[in-house]
């Protein structure tokens, strides 16, 4: 408390202090250090953090500081810091000792620009008590979030904390987190407690490193090589998204023509419809430039999500892919698409799908798992979504599963299949064997419903696709669509929250 | 997609053209009693000289092509400017290539493997009898040298456009066509064929040849199968394996021993006869340029012969066309010494199959494909566009490329821009060593041999090799696109209520990283003009900088080039084809690359090495053996669940430990498929 009321003590001093003066004005003075130079070391002593061991000890780890880390995610020179001189307030254990303090404590704050755009930021410093949390520490944080929120712009949370409880809280504001390849790891009890506990035996890396959560818990997006690595990616990931959910999707300068035709796309569907092609390779060709960014690549690759730009403007895709479990719904993948499609419509994204969905997975693992309610989720977020919402059918769009990838009935706004379209309850053979069971002639039943149903028709006849379109211009119609799309408002009665089924 | 090649072959042409008089004599033999195929070959001849046809003589209505890929496209082509329909036949994994889609109508004639589809004479009789077909052009490869297929046609009264049976069969045996090469006063190869008792009459034979002699069954074709022996113990060798590969491959026990000509070039000559007797020669072209006996660059007119060696040549090949009264197109190859002495070759009794495929099958699906034809004084023959797959089934060849210009000098020019222009993504291609040869100064001075290839890239080719402009040059422009991007990624609509506020950078710091060597680089920009200083010397570079062409024209200090970024990554990895060659690049910014120096290496991925089934399913089939190395990404196993085939693929390369499956199992979600050590 005394140290504290010195300090301001001293800033009154400086102000009446004509700069002119100051040197003098410090010789006569009786303190030891003045003013300005207390500034100045404190600066300096923010600047190195937990001292320059600490950090040559977080290079040989492969990991850059918490500043670093800002100059190399922020445009440069455009980082302007706050609570610089805050420090920790615990006396507990030695702690108030002069060596335990360190001026911004365990993290940077402040704000800053990426490709002009206004971010406020804050970054752990693990040379400071291993970036653990603490209250003057999470004090820093919400002072940014506040001003952030006033303003109507985002915060980027570098984490890099020995401490687990922050992340939880940092996670739900940050949108996604981004772990980095090899030198994170992130778990609720670390293996020592699992040990006690279970009994099982398993690394930092098996229980909770990037591997780990990039393809198989699904709580990191993406995984990068390191650091600069990943803050490069960061920088370009950022520009997809509008600063706020106040402000609609980015456009950005393209010099892709929106009514360009992609006539590779007319032979991309296999004419045999056992045989399997890659949806990215759909994708990749209708968006602006072949530049996708796509989440969660490792995870529930039964289904494909990112972001990509038709003619500058943001969209977020979601496909199908057909080269993965013939891209077929299950659990995993139906969150994945949920939390996706629910970030797209918080953040005024418009949603293009790519349907070719044999189904939902059948199974005991997948029933006993819950799959109808996980399901229900997919089926929620597109429902819920109040974007343009595009989708394609570009080939089988069977049973439940149709339905569920923003169809029609899902108030999708334009919904279009391609000739190979075939919209269906299910395949041609199942179908057969059911209503045909004990049935002769089988094969010409087949052939019946094949006829029948395998195709876009029957959808068409009804409305529940708006056009029968040539795969080659598919890019030229999203384009437009979605310049009309742009004013698309949807009123919805009041209510607290939607119910999303959980 | 790693190891796989597709072959480009490029024809460099300059622009001598056919000896007017050679022309006129062209025409009365086109006419009256075949004229509907010697059309045909009229229009082919206009394409390498300047002769048109009457439109209206008599042609068939309707006529079948017995081929697939480039070759089917350019008669299909032919036909439509003659107003002959065409019919195409196709494999099934062919339904939606562009000889089907440009044919006026198309029958399936099988499945995928040509055996069973573009061999299949069953299957294309009952095609033609359906379509009701006059005639049949066999295109190159596949059925056009064969004589029951001729026959079958004739017996069926379709005209085989190409020439008779006697002529396949004469010119289809090496000693036969020899025999009659010689008789017809032709040069040939001083050797021996026929049926070799033992090894020593082998040695016998050779000595009296005089070393080096080649040795290779009579009845195996090309280069195949062919060896050379420079003494009496290699003479025994090539006799042994020879003798064996005769019998097993062909049934055939006849050998063939010559004498080996060192460093020849290979220089043919097309003809053209008809059934009247009449043929005539109609130039060289020199296909030196070959790999593993595929030929890879052609040139015409050769710049090696001499008017005199030339008229020489053309009429001996003549000479033989007549011998064997001979009805069509076709080309008669000889092999040429460094003292112009030639020596016949074979007979190719078919329409040119100038540039073969080399390398290995090429698989994959072509994701972007752009043709250089708005270039002046460039041809593209090709069976391709965007989208197409390529198949393992058939030949790898993907297109011909071939410039024009008044002189070599020109055309050699065009190539080279030609080859700069041409985008093909998705499946690897030759481009960058058919520009290197192209520019090689053996190849520009005309010293070149069939060894050529083999002499140049000893090791095999490994790309181009940058002087120290040109690396001066990629490093400018790699810098200019990562700034031009930079910059881009600035540029907004702005909707935003926070105003955007563009950093104010003049100069770029940048540090790339080429060839694990890193490069001090400093751009600034005004407009589209980049100021950029690489190593400390400056450079000027201008384009559009549009950046999502797949091509993009850049002028380095006025220097014009055609440059393809193949991809450019966040984290500032790019790729950029120059003069030919992909070079993998990174550019940082200079802070960010000394932050970079922190970095750890990346140690080997530790990709899981078991593969489990990702669902339930049935195993269709299993394709690798315990202690087999697999590729990375290659494919193990396939699983059919959901009544869709799913591939399954390594996750790393190694070797096999374990198969836990076979075809025909039904494995539940999560079972251990294949171990890998």
């Amino acid at each position: 408390m005394a140290a504290a009321l010195r300090v301001v003590a001293a800033g009154a001093r400086l102000s009446v202090v004509a700069s002119g003066l100051r040197a003098a004005i410090r010789s006569l003075c009786s303190q030891p250090v003045s003013v300005d130079e207390r500034i100045e070391n404190k600066r300096r002593a923010a600047l190195l953090g937990g001292g320059q061991r600490r950090i040559d000890a977080q290079h040989q780890r492969g990991k850059l500081t918490a500043r670093e880390r800002i100059s190399l995610l922020l445009d440069p020179g455009s980082f302007v810091e706050s609570d610089m001189f805050v420090e920790h307030r615990c006396a507990d254990f030695g702690m108030a000792a002069d060596k335990n303090k360190f001026p911004g404590d365990s993290v940077v704050t402040g704000r800053g620009r990426i490709n002009g755009r206004l971010v406020y930021i804050f970054s752990q410093d693990f040379t400071v008590f291993g970036g653990s949390l603490s209250g003057a520490h999470a004090q820093k944080i919400c002072k940014i979030m506040d001003q952030a929120i006033t303003v109507g712009a985002p915060v980027i949370g570098l984490n890099d904390s020995g401490g687990a409880r922050i992340q939880e809280g940092v996670e739900s504001l940050a949108g996604y987190a981004d772990i980095f390849l090899d030198t994170s790891y992130l778990f609720i009890t670390g293996p020592d407690v699992v040990k006690s506990v279970t009994n099982e035996d398993v690394t930092q890396e098996e229980l909770g490193g990037a591997k780990t959560h990039t393809t198989m818990s699904g709580v990191a997006h993406r995984a990068f090589e390191n650091d600069v690595d990943a803050l490069c990616n960061l920088r370009e990931f950022f520009n997809y998204l509008p600063l706020s959910s106040q402000d609609p999707a980015p456009v950005r300068e393209c010099h892709d023509p929106s009514d360009r035709l992609v006539p590779e796309l007319d032979t991309i569907v296999p004419l045999e419809s056992t045989k399997a092609y890659d949806m990215l390779d759909i994708i990749h060709s209708v968006i602006d430039e072949r530049d996708f960014f796509e989440i969660m690549p490792n995870y529930a690759k039964n289904l494909v999500i990112g972001f990509g730009r038709m003619n500058g403007r943001t969209v977020g895709i979601v496909g199908n892919q057909p080269k993965v479990a013939s891209g077929c719904l299950d659990i995993n993948s139906s969150v994945k698409g949920a939390r996706f499609v629910r970030f797209c419509d918080a953040f005024n994204i418009p949603l293009i799908t790519f349907v070719d969905v044999p189904g939902f997975l059948p199974g005991t693992a997948q029933e006993y798992g819950g799959i109808i309610r996980h399901g229900a989720k997919l089926l929620y977020a597109f429902a819920e979504a109040t974007v343009p919402k595009v989708t394609v059918i570009t080939r089988k769009a069977y049973g439940g599963a149709y339905d569920v990838m923003s169809s029609k009935h899902l108030l999708g706004d334009t919904n279009y299949a391609w000739p190979t379209a075939e919209i269906a309850v299910m395949g041609a053979k199942g179908a057969v064997e059911i209503i045909f069971k004990g049935h002769e002639d089988v094969a010409a039943a087949q052939r019946e419903y094949i006829e029948k149903f395998a195709n876009p028709f029957p959808a068409a006849v009804r409305g529940f696709v708006d056009d029968i379109i040539r795969p080659s211009s598919t890019r030229a119609r999203i384009c437009r669509d979605l310049d009309v799309l742009a004013s698309k408002k949807v009123q919805r009665p009041w209510r607290k929250h939607a119910n999303i089924p959980l | 997609m790693a190891g796989l090649r597709v072959g480009t072959a490029a024809l460099v042409a300059a622009g001598r053209r056919l000896p007017r008089q050679l022309m006129r004599s062209a025409a009365p033999w086109a006419l009256k009693t075949v004229p509907h195929y010697s059309k045909q070959r009229l229009t082919f001849s206009r394409s390498l000289g300047s002769v048109g046809y009457d439109p209206n003589e008599k042609t068939f209505d309707k006529i079948l092509i017995a081929n697939r890929g480039e070759i089917a496209c350019r008669v299909i082509k032919t036909c439509k400017k003659m107003g002959i329909k065409t019919v195409a036949i196709h494999s099934d994994v062919d339904a939606g290539s562009v000889h089907v889609k440009m044919a006026d109508e198309a029958v399936c004639v099988g499945p995928a493997p040509t055996s069973q589809s573009y061999l299949n004479m069953d299957a294309i009789m009952e095609a033609i009898k359906k379509t009701r077909a006059e005639a049949v052009h066999p295109g190159y490869g596949f059925l056009s040298e064969n004589k029951e297929f001729a026959r079958c046609l004739a017996a069926e009264d379709v005209t085989f456009i190409g020439p008779d049976t006697h002529a396949i069969q004469a010119m289809g045996d090496k000693i036969g066509s020899k025999l009659l090469a010689k008789e017809a006063k032709v040069n040939t190869i001083p050797g021996f064929d026929g049926v070799v008792k033992d090894a020593d009459e082998a040695v016998r034979i050779a000595r009296e040849i005089g070393y080096p002699v080649m040795i290779k069954a009579s009845a195996g074709g090309g280069g195949k199968g062919m060896r050379i022996a420079w003494n009496d113990d290699e003479t025994r060798d090539g006799f042994r394996f020879s003798s064996q590969e005769a019998a097993s491959s062909f049934g055939d026990d006849r050998l063939l021993i010559e004498k080996f000509i060192d460093n020849p070039r290979h220089i043919e000559i097309q003809v053209l006869g008809d059934k009247h007797g009449n043929a005539l020669w109609l130039n060289e072209r020199e296909c030196s340029i070959q790999r593993r006996n595929q030929k890879v660059v052609e040139e015409a007119p050769s710049i090696f012969l001499d008017p005199e060696t030339r008229r020489v040549m053309g009429e001996q090949a003549v000479a033989l066309a007549r011998a064997v009264k001979y009805s069509s197109a076709g080309t008669v190859e000889f092999l040429v010494d460094s003292k112009k002495n030639f020596y016949f070759l074979e007979m190719n009794t078919r329409l040119q199959d100038p540039y073969k495929s080399f390398g290995l099958p090429s698989i994959g699906r072509l994701s972007q494909y752009q043709e250089p034809v708005h270039l002046p004084g460039v041809r593209v023959d090709s069976g391709i566009q965007p989208g197409s797959d390529i198949s393992i089934y058939y030949d790898p060849m993907i297109s011909k490329l071939i410039t024009y210009g008044s002189d070599r000098n020109e055309a050699l020019k065009r190539m080279e821009h030609a080859l700069d222009n041409y985008v093909i993504r998705g499946v690897t291609h030759n481009i960058a060593l058919l520009r290197e040869v192209i520019i090689n100064s053996r190849f520009v001075k005309g010293d070149i041999s069939t060894k050529f290839l083999s002499d140049v890239y000893p090791d095999g080719f490994k790309g181009h090799t940058l002087t120290k402009t040109e690396r001066s040059q990629l490093l400018a422009i790699a810098s200019s696109l990562f700034v031009a991007s930079q910059l881009r990624a600035q540029r907004f609509q702005e909707h935003s209520r926070v105003p955007v506020i563009k950093p104010d950078v003049s100069t770029w710091e940048l540090s790339v990283r080429l060839n694990d060597e890193d490069h001090s680089v400093t751009a600034s920009s005004s407009g589209s003009v980049f100021s950029v200083e690489v190593d400390g010397s400056k450079l000027n570079v201008t384009s559009t900088w549009n950046l999502a062409s797949p091509l993009l024209s850049v002028s380095v200090d006025g220097s014009p080039r055609t440059v393809q970024c193949l991809s450019r990554e966040a984290g500032g990895n790019m790729s950029i084809q120059f003069l030919g060659t992909v070079y993998k690049l990174r550019v940082l910014t200079k802070f960010a690359a000394e932050l970079n120096k922190f970095m750890l290496e990346k140690v080997a991925e530790d990709t899981s090495s078991i593969l489990r089934s990702p669902m339930p399913g049935v195993v269709v089939a299993v394709s690798v053996k315990p202690g087999d190395v697999v590729a990375e990404g290659q494919e193990i196993c396939v699983i059919e669940a959901m009544k869709m085939q799913n591939s399954m693929a390594a996750g790393k390369t190694g070797k096999v430990k374990s198969v836990r499956c076979k075809a025909g199992d039904t494995v539940g979600e999560g079972d251990l498929l294949v171990e890998l050590e």
